[in-house]
């Protein structure tokens, strides 16, 4: 089980002037819940989203140092990003379902990446909402828009829409920041569940959900990596003070 | 806590609203004596034979057929030339075009462009298609005179509608693997279409309106036949209402003429954009439902 994902090597993030991730050094492992806390602003959504190269998006950044998933440099010249992005899913901090059918959003990415079978298309678009613990609560209305769903059920879409075109590695933004605690629960266990065949990071600002769901925690602060260790030791035993301070809600 | 209307905070709120009410009632107040005067004049020579049929007698009897299909040829040709060329301009400027000096530059050339006089239009469509492509004064020249008018209009018209569509859209596809091509296609363009088509209707029938831009470049003064291609000259709306109601040898005579002129002018207008609210509607029903 202990085999490395994602090998982030002193990697450095420019916006503009600012240099928003300071000299990162990291390793995922594979089949592990990953969770990314900190201070607003200190750099955790920034760091997730150069996983998949979503700060591409935004002009006027830079980076620094490799990150390499499977072994690759993932900031080489030459490598496509939409194959990439089929690898390492996202599901983003507000559900972002897009405006058609249930079916339509679990069946975009299948569809955009050329499968065209009827039969096949319904057929994984099922086995996605399953997995996603949605099925049950969609099966009969697969064509209703899916602005009709809850919010919890919005961001469960949006986790079977990534999970349907088979990533290896799941980025999550405060997936449940929008959600209520039931619905918070639900996507919870989802992603405990989902680890046995995912790669998962997850940013948080709830401390007791890293606490509950990952394996290992990064506690990241303006922008540097201040520890990261085992979930259980860096939230009983942490070996820095400001870890101790952050954790137990003395600042932050 | 008792309410009190004379206090210094109710009394300013009532004489503010009132203010803002009597704004509203003054523009729909001329709206009102426009509109009435126009149909009380111009309703009563409105007849099947006034618009279908062409002038007689030095314009003096018969109708305003030949305008009204002038009208609305020069109208198609406009949308044919500016239409594809203003939404495939949008699109790359909002789309692909990277934030930089330049393209600030053709974005504010691009405002300013839309607030250039019709008059100046029709010159440059003089010099440009009538004289240097030598097209000569026909419809083609007044489409494409039209047509550059209503490029800036609907650049803007449809940059607005694609800026409208939430980014967390175009992430949402992009983090699928979508390629920017697909994102754009897929899932930005649905839902920028119909804003991006109201704002352009708005500006055809705008341009549908327009004297001056086919002053010059092919509108006739008089044609009793209607164009029979691209290279002929044609009459239209409102270049025949500006002689109607100024130009022509008999001018009390003609009056009423001049004002059926401008109601079926007013109706054609109000058409096209009862068109752009109705098909507004129907695709939004069809994308948000």
């Amino acid at each position: 089980m202990d085999q490395i994902k994602v090998q982030v090597k002193d990697f450095n993030f420019f916006y503009g002037q600012a240099q928003c991730l300071k000299n990162i050094s990291l390793d995922i492992m594979t089949h592990e819940v990953t969770s990314i806390i900190g201070p607003s602003g200190c750099g955790k959504s920034t760091f997730l989203r150069c996983l998949n190269r979503m700060n591409d998006l935004i002009i006027s950044t830079r980076t620094e140092g490799t990150i390499l998933i499977d072994g690759t440099n993932i900031y080489e010249k030459d490598l496509d990003v939409v194959k990439l992005r089929k690898k390492v899913g996202m599901v983003f901090q507000k559900p972002n379902p897009f405006p058609k059918s249930i079916f339509e959003n679990a069946a975009y990415g299948l569809k955009i990446n050329g499968l065209k079978d009827k039969n096949l298309l319904a057929e994984k678009v099922e086995q996605s909402l399953k997995n996603a613990a949605l099925w049950g609560e969609v099966k009969d209305r697969l064509n209703d828009n899916a602005f009709k769903l809850s919010g919890g059920q919005q961001q469960r879409l949006c986790v079977a829409r990534a999970l349907a075109i088979e990533p290896e590695v799941i980025l999550m933004d405060e997936p449940a920041s929008a959600l209520d605690p039931i619905a918070t629960a639900k996507l919870e266990e989802l992603i405990v569940h989902l680890k046995e065949r995912y790669t998962i990071v997850i940013v948080t600002h709830n401390m007791q959900q890293a606490a509950r769901i990952s394996d290992v925690t990064v506690f990241l602060m303006q922008g540097e990596l201040v520890e990261h260790g085992k979930t259980s030791e860096i939230f009983t035993r942490p070996m820095k003070k400001v870890t101790e301070e952050y954790i137990t809600g003395r600042f932050g | 806590m008792k309410y009190s209307p004379f206090s210094i905070k109710h009394l300013q709120q009532t004489f503010g609203f009132h203010f803002l009410r009597f704004c509203m009632g003054v523009v729909i107040l001329i709206l009102i004596v426009v509109f009435h005067d126009i149909f009380s004049k111009g309703f009563g020579i409105i007849s099947w034979e006034f618009l279908t049929t062409a002038p007689r007698k030095g314009m003096t009897e018969g109708g305003i057929y030949p305008a009204i299909v002038g009208t609305f040829y020069v109208t198609v040709l406009t949308t044919i030339f500016s239409v594809p060329l203003g939404m495939g301009c949008a699109i790359y400027l909002n789309e692909y075009a990277p934030d930089s000096k330049l393209t600030r530059l053709i974005r504010m050339s691009i405002r300013n462009l839309s607030g250039v006089p019709s008059i100046v239009y029709g010159l440059f469509g003089v010099a440009l298609f009538v004289e240097l492509f030598n097209l000569g004064t026909c419809l083609l020249a007044s489409g494409l005179t039209l047509g550059l008018m209503t490029l800036p209009w609907t650049i803007t018209a449809s940059e607005e509608a694609l800026k409208s569509v939430p980014r967390s859209y175009r992430e949402g596809s992009l983090a699928l693997g979508a390629t920017q091509w697909q994102s754009i296609r897929t899932n930005v363009l649905p839902y920028a279409v119909p804003g991006m088509l109201t704002g352009t209707i708005l500006g055809l029938a705008r341009a549908a309106g327009e004297t001056a831009p086919i002053l010059f470049t092919g509108a006739a003064f008089y044609l009793p036949f209607l164009p029979e291609s691209l290279s002929d000259q044609f009459m239209a709306l409102p270049y025949h209402l500006y002689i109607m109601s100024t130009q022509h040898h008999a001018i009390m005579q003609v009056r009423p003429i001049a004002y059926g002129t401008a109601l079926v002018l007013i109706v054609l207008v109000f058409l096209l954009n009862l068109s752009a609210v109705v098909l507004r509607y129907q695709l939004r029903k069809r994308y948000r439902e």
